[in-house]
């Protein structure tokens, strides 16, 4: 059980949670308390007499897992018992950048010894894809459905490393399924830092962003190369390193393959969306320095 | 054992610290403020030992905080009230479910809106369903000596859930009155460390906080209903033992004054049980057949003693201090539930001092009295209201 | 039925539930173009693909992707991003005409 976290789990085929977890645990080599709000990851995985999990893992409510986290944190200290393991979240991002996000704020500017991962999967996507505020301008989701007027999400991508940022924590980072071995690195980097260190991690959904279930990686790297998602990191405060882009892709080439942006293509505002979406793309370029 | 004269918050603070907390989590709100500001204060001092002290950012944090730490097997403690006693209410149901033994120092006071700080019983009335146990204290001498005992019954392998510990809001935390405070070797005499019988530890992994189907989730909650019934006997154990230990004797489930003979029961909960007492003595001497029942543990309710309490009483007073809306007050609801079949008294419920309005010693009297003399219907009635015309603006 | 103290659960009792029924199609591994790199086995969701030593060469291991088709969903991951093209999704022989 090299990745602690066994088969026989609910998720999707083709999901990216699972890819995500597999390689956080790997590069802790298990010696950690997983905190995991309620999600998809969290019903998939931890069913009664279900457990995937081989690590020590509790769920408590959807919005608390930061708090629950620094709860875990502030016991092993208390009871001498930190050196037992690191304390994770996994959680996805409407728990993290929703309402979670009152209890993350709360952890990080106490700045608690916890690796938190935000598994961007943009949206509320256990109970069926509802935007969230990850979910990127132009979505097609159940609250933001495409419609005769309405072209889908209409607002932005909150900035969740700036929130980060401005809590001043030691570790910063975004990290994408497409590239496993770059998760472990920054996962093994992120808790040599004493203090709260936030990776958000990109998790194309299958079954909510409308794909094929073997085009998860494939989707997950041209977000990446595109430039709509950089990869980037940030070390006390300080940007350190950033993936860069080898051949930076048009932002149509990744909204075409999704079911959720396919309405862009035809809709009367689909034009300006996809316009705003390279805009954002050139800007994350231009500002990261990914060319 | 020292006596001092001290606020009732200090007597909680101090009690706190000498069970030996690991994780204490503080967010303020009047009247619970300065319970964890003592505490506070000792943390700074270094009284506290290992302990965690954190200062959350909403209640609902303290609580997901204490949540994560006592699963971690840490003993835990936080206080609270009114509106942070409800935004927590999401979490505390979830630690109840958890089998959790947090206990929490609730300084009742009432719920907005309109906005009151004052005191009654409307915020931890509106948790009874949790699955929470819930003890009433009288006086600041209770509280002091009931954190030790909260924390041996609710970290009793067979009852395993979290314990209100309700003091009336600066009735009792404000109030100066002459405490024996404990010591820490007493404390440490009857207060075992937290020992609990799972735990997250990478040592033996387990996951906890799982979800049911509906081919298992009835089941938890059969035994969280059980785990309930077992806690009354743990609780009956652990007051006598603990009387034993320091010589006093608060009761058990309820205390009674002068219920042998009595013909007419007047209940209550809180620091209302004091005035009630020296009315029912006022009343004794007069010549009148009352008697005093003290309900301490609301939850488990004390089904089976009061219905031993009640066997020759023919008609029972309660003094309310919530209301539930559409119906009536819980504690009338509880008790008549428990009597239904067993007793034929008649009961009279009177709600009284919500939002901290003053209770006046002659309208508990006039209660009892009209009572007594016939002149009102069993029924649940709001006393001390005063003269008022319903308007829009 | 056992019912633990608040919902608790052993480690990986999932294992009881067996996914591989779930697909239409499986991974067949062509053990000539393995190199037994270990990319299907970082990427698979289900960690139902791993690099086993199935021998020696020369001295050295030689290691080769096994598919553990009790758990395989077969959702095409592997069989994508193998480097070599060493994966072939095909359909079940219980869906073969």
């Amino acid at each position: 059980m090299k990745y602690f976290f066994s088969s026989g789990h609910g998720a999707c085929p083709g999901c990216a949670l699972p890819i995500a977890v597999k390689n956080v645990l790997y590069a802790l080599e298990g010696k950690c308390f997983v905190v995991n709000p309620t999600g998809c990851l969290e019903i998939i995985s931890s069913q009664y007499d279900r457990s995937a999990w081989g690590v020590p893992y509790i769920h408590s409510v959807f919005e608390n897992a930061a708090a629950v986290a620094a709860g875990v944190e502030a016991a092993l200290k208390a009871l001498g018992r930190e050196d037992e393991g690191h304390v994770v979240v996994f959680a996805g991002d409407g728990a993290t950048a929703d309402i979670g996000i009152g209890c993350l704020s709360g952890m990080f500017d106490r700045n608690h010894d916890v690796l938190y991962i935000c598994l961007d999967n943009e949206a509320y996507q256990n109970t069926g894809n509802q935007q969230s505020g990850l979910t990127p301008p132009g979505s097609n989701t159940t609250t933001t459905p495409a419609g005769k007027v309405l072209p889908g999400k209409v607002g932005k991508k909150k900035d969740m490393v700036a929130f980060a940022l401005a809590h001043k924590i030691p570790y910063v980072a975004t990290a994408s399924v497409a590239f496993p071995q770059d998760i472990r690195r920054k996962v093994k980097r992120a808790v040599e830092f004493e203090g709260s260190k936030y990776i958000q991690i990109h998790c194309p959904c299958v079954t909510g962003w409308g794909i094929n279930s073997n085009d998860t990686i494939k989707v997950a790297k041209l977000a990446v190369e595109t430039a709509l998602y950089p990869i980037v990191e940030y070390e006390n405060g300080e940007l350190v390193r950033v993936r860069k882009i080898k051949e930076k892709k048009p932002v149509e080439e990744y909204l075409k393959l999704q079911r959720r942006f396919r309405h862009l293509f035809k809709h009367p505002k689909g034009k300006e969306i996809i316009e705003e979406l390279q805009r954002i793309a050139d800007e994350n370029a231009k500002r990261f320095g990914l060319i | 054992m020292v006596r001092k004269v001290v606020r009732g918050f200090y007597s909680v603070a101090h009690s706190v610290k000498l069970c030996r907390p690991d994780v204490i989590c503080a967010y303020p709100i009047t009247p619970q403020t300065e319970i964890v500001e003592n505490l506070a204060q000792m943390y700074a001092n270094g009284e506290l030992g290992n302990c965690r002290y954190i200062t959350a950012e909403s209640e609902f944090g303290a609580a997901s905080i204490l949540v994560g730490a006592s699963a971690t097997g840490a003993r835990t403690f936080t206080a609270t009230c009114s509106q942070g006693l409800i935004l927590m209410s999401e979490v505390l149901w979830n630690a109840a479910g958890m089998r959790l033994p947090i206990v929490m120092v609730i300084a009742n006071r009432s719920l907005s809106a309109p906005l009151s700080i004052w005191n009654d019983h409307q915020d931890s009335m509106a948790m009874r369903d949790a699955c929470i146990i819930q003890v009433y204290v009288e006086n600041n001498q209770e509280v002091h000596d009931l954190i030790p005992q909260a924390y041996k019954i609710a970290e009793n392998r067979d009852v395993m859930l979290p314990m209100m510990v309700c003091m009336d809001g600066y009735k009792l935390t404000h109030a100066y009155e002459p405490v024996d405070l404990l010591d820490q070797e007493t404390v440490d005499a009857f207060l075992p460390p937290y020992d609990p019988p799972i735990k997250l530890t990478t040592k033996d992994p387990l996951t906890f906080g799982c979800y049911a189907p509906p081919h298992c989730y009835m089941e938890f909650r059969v035994v969280m209903q059980r785990a309930m019934e077992r806690a009354k006997g743990v609780m009956a154990k652990v007051f006598e033992e603990w009387a034993k230990h320091v010589g006093r004797d608060w009761g058990g489930l309820i205390a009674q004054d002068h219920m042998d003979d009595a013909e007419v029961a007047v209940v209550a909960m809180g620091s209302v049980v004091g005035l009630v007492r020296e009315v029912v003595e006022e009343l004794r001497n007069e010549g009148k057949k009352v008697g005093l029942v003290k309900i301490r543990s609301f939850r488990p309710f004390p089904t089976e003693d009061v219905r031993k309490a009640m066997e020759n009483v023919d008609k029972i007073v309660v003094f309310e201090r919530a209301i539930s809306f559409g119906h009536e007050g819980p504690v009338a609801t509880d008790l008549k539930a428990a009597l239904y079949g067993y007793s034929d008294a008649k009961v009279y419920s009177f709600v009284v001092g919500l939002g901290g309005r003053d209770i006046p010693r002659s309208l508990i009297k006039g209660c009892v009295e009209k009572v007594i003399e016939g002149r009102v219907e069993p029924g649940c009635y709001f006393e001390g209201v005063k003269e008022f015309e319903e308007v829009i603006v | 039925m056992r019912i633990t103290l608040g919902a608790v659960s052993k480690p990986y009792t999932a294992l009881k539930m067996k996914t591989g029924d779930w697909g239409t199609h499986w991974p067949k591994v062509d053990e000539e173009l393995c190199t037994g790199c270990g990319t299907c086995e970082m990427y698979c969701p289900d960690m139902c693909i791993e690099v086993v030593k199935v021998g020696e060469e020369d001295g050295k291991e030689v290691k080769k992707a096994k598919v553990n088709y009790d758990y395989c969903k077969g959702c095409g991951l592997c069989a994508e991003v193998c480097p070599t093209n060493a994966i072939k999704m095909e359909l079940k022989d219980i869906y073969k005409v």
